[in-house]
């Protein structure tokens, strides 16, 4: 098994005429993911030729592309004016999980659809995200495919190229993945730590998790509480932004140290106290999990 | 993007909220000539991205125009936590019956806009938070709705018994909001709203962030950008779209992605080395902006060695490769360069730079400890 995405996600791609949107739609194709419709707003009736020359419909709005291919999955590769609305649309739309990529989204325009998105039952991922991964299965986003495995380890971070280096090593030490959410590194977003260590506690084929944190905000602080209370699988942690200076965004939206809140060392402190194993390096996270296993 | 106080007070201003008058001047003579047109008491504020102005001196009463002065030629030219004060805003003095506290944040936990307010007034509300908690009132706004007149009535009601400066108050209070919105903010904050002796309600301080994403649709707003104060490497980084932190070490950090930029930086001091910096290039293999980031990293005097820590995804090794190679060959660059590159097609990559003569390292670990060496050595 794996969490939120699988063989039966059908997935709608918003901006999918864009030079990011047209690239990782071909991508995700190639990967074996069902690309069921695309919506660019005015190139209604065009179609989309994937890698293999699959040819995937374009519609001008997510209600005909709901309607017509029953897709229950989007992607967004809408640049930040319109992606606010673009979370919105989709959310009204049918689709049960909303997995926004792009970066630099207003943080007021988040405010409006991640209540939007509550209101539905929606689930949205990100924004400013890599996506996610369930190897061998389905991908969504722009997760490099090439260094993923299909394996039982659960993998969770609000970083993009931290996360991909995590994965490599698991993956060249022969641990795959069951699946790898990245989910972003924004002030507000839609799926936190707790929800993907719920669905990977949930999980049958999921043995143990690393998650990845970084400097800002208090979600690894609480998700560690619901390690310690909720979750009988082993958790491994990493925290990035141990040498970053209070009131600096480190490239992240949400990646600050507001005046004494949200360090790195309160948060690699809440994981030890709720016993989880903490890599000290990147390095580190392959021995830790393979500990956990043993 | 932080602003001044007197732009703050301007946005203020165009939502209704009354702020005393004031003039901004970076001269002790214009100082004086405001500080007269206005007559009477004032204030002269040195105008800096920090807070903790009062505290290091940077606030002044002024009795007289030729003390306002006086004031502002010691004020102007200061360094408030490493900041050198350019302007400062002059003032009409007010009458001061009482000091309360207003703000609004966007929370992350909550997901929208957050007011706390406080009856105590000109103090730091992280401090009363974390001593007296109950002496803050908080309303999350939904942001379906906005702010809703009975809720900032019931937040001026909070700080005022008097019916009519609570009244007052919950009107300033909503216009906060919209100047909040309106600015696309990510924090606004009146510290203190005051009485006056008259019962007048009125903000003589103010802060404000805008969110950076805001930028692109509120030019009025963006231009309000005052580079005075910040390293030229981060305004010349911002142009070239980098993103980029100056710290105080000598290993140059120039990685792809702001987690693993962290994590390098976190690695370099766990090998016993400084990071000179914080850099994301991004995810492409553009040559470009790899020159750029070696122009950045190579102005800084105190960098002895350039670590290079790159993750080939979907952009492959060899092309990140090529793009580094190419890069250094379009600036001379005296420093030592080492460079790991792991991923998608890494010997490949790896091969290339040999070829071009850089040491070539896969290993995170391995490489921060050679560049931590470097610098140490050099």
């Amino acid at each position: 098994m794996a969490i939120f995405i699988d063989n039966d996600t059908r997935l709608v791609v918003q901006g999918i005429t864009g030079r990011d949107g047209s690239f990782h739609t071909g991508q995700m194709m190639e990967y074996g993911t069902q690309v069921v419709a695309g919506v660019t707003p005015g190139k209604g009736g065009q179609t989309f030729e994937g890698p293999s020359g699959k040819k995937v419909p374009i519609f001008n709005t997510m209600d005909e592309a709901v309607a017509q291919t029953g897709a229950n999955t989007s992607v967004i590769y809408v640049p930040p004016a319109f992606a606010g609305d673009a979370i919105l649309e989709a959310s009204d739309s049918g689709v049960k999980l909303v997995v926004a990529i792009t970066e630099g989204i207003p943080v007021q325009d988040m405010a409006k659809a991640h209540a939007f998105a509550r209101d539905r039952g929606v689930r949205v991922l990100g924004p400013n995200c890599p996506g996610l991964i369930s190897p061998g299965k389905c991908k969504v986003g722009i997760l490099p495919a090439q260094i993923v495995a299909e394996g039982p380890i659960g993998l969770v971070s609000r970083s993009g190229t931290l996360t991909y280096e995590a994965v490599y090593q698991l993956t060249n030490v022969g641990l795959g993945q069951t699946t790898c959410v990245g989910i972003g590194g924004d002030p507000l977003i839609g799926t936190n730590f707790i929800d993907c260590l719920a669905a990977f506690e949930a999980d049958p084929d999921t043995t143990a998790v690393v998650m990845i944190g970084e400097i800002g905000g208090t979600d690894e602080q609480e998700a560690a509480d619901f390690v310690s209370k909720k979750m009988s699988k082993p958790v491994v942690g990493f925290i990035a932004g141990q040498t970053a200076p209070p009131g600096r965004r480190m490239g992240h939206a949400g990646a600050i140290i507001s005046g004494s809140a949200g360090t790195a060392a309160e948060k690699i402190k809440a994981f030890e106290d709720n016993g989880i194993a903490v890599a000290k390096r990147p390095a580190d996270i392959v021995g830790l999990i393979q500990n956990a296993l043993a | 993007m932080n602003i001044h106080e007197y732009q703050a007070k301007e946005r203020f201003r165009l939502a209704g909220i009354p702020v005393p008058p004031g003039e901004v001047a970076t001269t002790p003579e214009e100082a004086e000539a405001i500080a007269r047109k206005f007559g009477g008491m004032t204030v002269v504020k040195a105008q800096v991205h920090s807070g903790g102005r009062g505290k290091a001196g940077g606030v002044k009463l002024a009795k007289t125009p030729e003390e306002a002065r006086e004031h502002a030629s010691r004020i102007l030219g200061m360094d408030i936590k490493g900041l050198k004060v350019e302007k400062v805003l002059v003032t009409t003095a007010e009458d001061i019956a009482s000091e309360a506290y207003v703000g609004v944040l966007v929370d992350r936990k909550s997901q929208a806009a957050t007011f706390m307010v406080s009856a105590e007034g000109g103090v730091d509300i992280e401090e009363v938070a974390h001593t007296n908690p109950d002496a803050i009132r908080k309303l999350t706004v939904d942001p379906r709705y906005g702010l809703l007149p009975h809720q900032a009535l019931w937040l001026a009601n909070a700080l005022y018994d008097d019916p009519a400066v609570m009244k007052q108050a919950a009107k300033i209070i909503g216009q906060l909001y919209t100047a909040f919105v309106d600015s696309g903010a990510s924090m606004a904050e009146i510290n203190p709203l005051i009485v006056t002796d008259k019962g007048e309600v009125k903000a003589i301080d103010a802060k404000m962030s805008i969110d950076d994403n805001e930028l692109f649709r509120r030019k009025d707003v963006a231009d309000m950008r005052d580079t005075s104060d910040e390293p030229a490497a981060e305004i010349k980084a911002r142009e070239a779209g980098l993103s980029f932190v100056k710290l105080d070490g000598d290993v140059g950090c120039c990685v792809n992605g702001a987690g693993l930029a962290m994590a390098t930086m976190d690695l370099v001091k766990y090998y016993g080395g400084e990071p000179a910096n914080f850099l994301d290039i991004g995810g492409s293999s553009n040559p470009d902006k790899v020159v750029s980031a070696l122009e950045i990293i190579t102005s800084d005097p105190s960098v002895k060695v350039i670590l290079f820590n790159i993750f080939g995804g979907i952009t492959r090794c060899d092309d990140v490769a090529n793009g580094i190679v190419t890069a250094t060959q379009r600036i001379d660059i005296k420093l030592p360069i080492v460079i790991r590159l792991t991923g998608t097609n890494e010997e490949l990559g790896v091969q290339i730079l040999e070829k071009a003569g850089f040491s070539a390292y896969t290993s995170m670990d391995e490489v921060v400890e050679k560049a931590v060496q470097l610098a140490k050595g050099a």
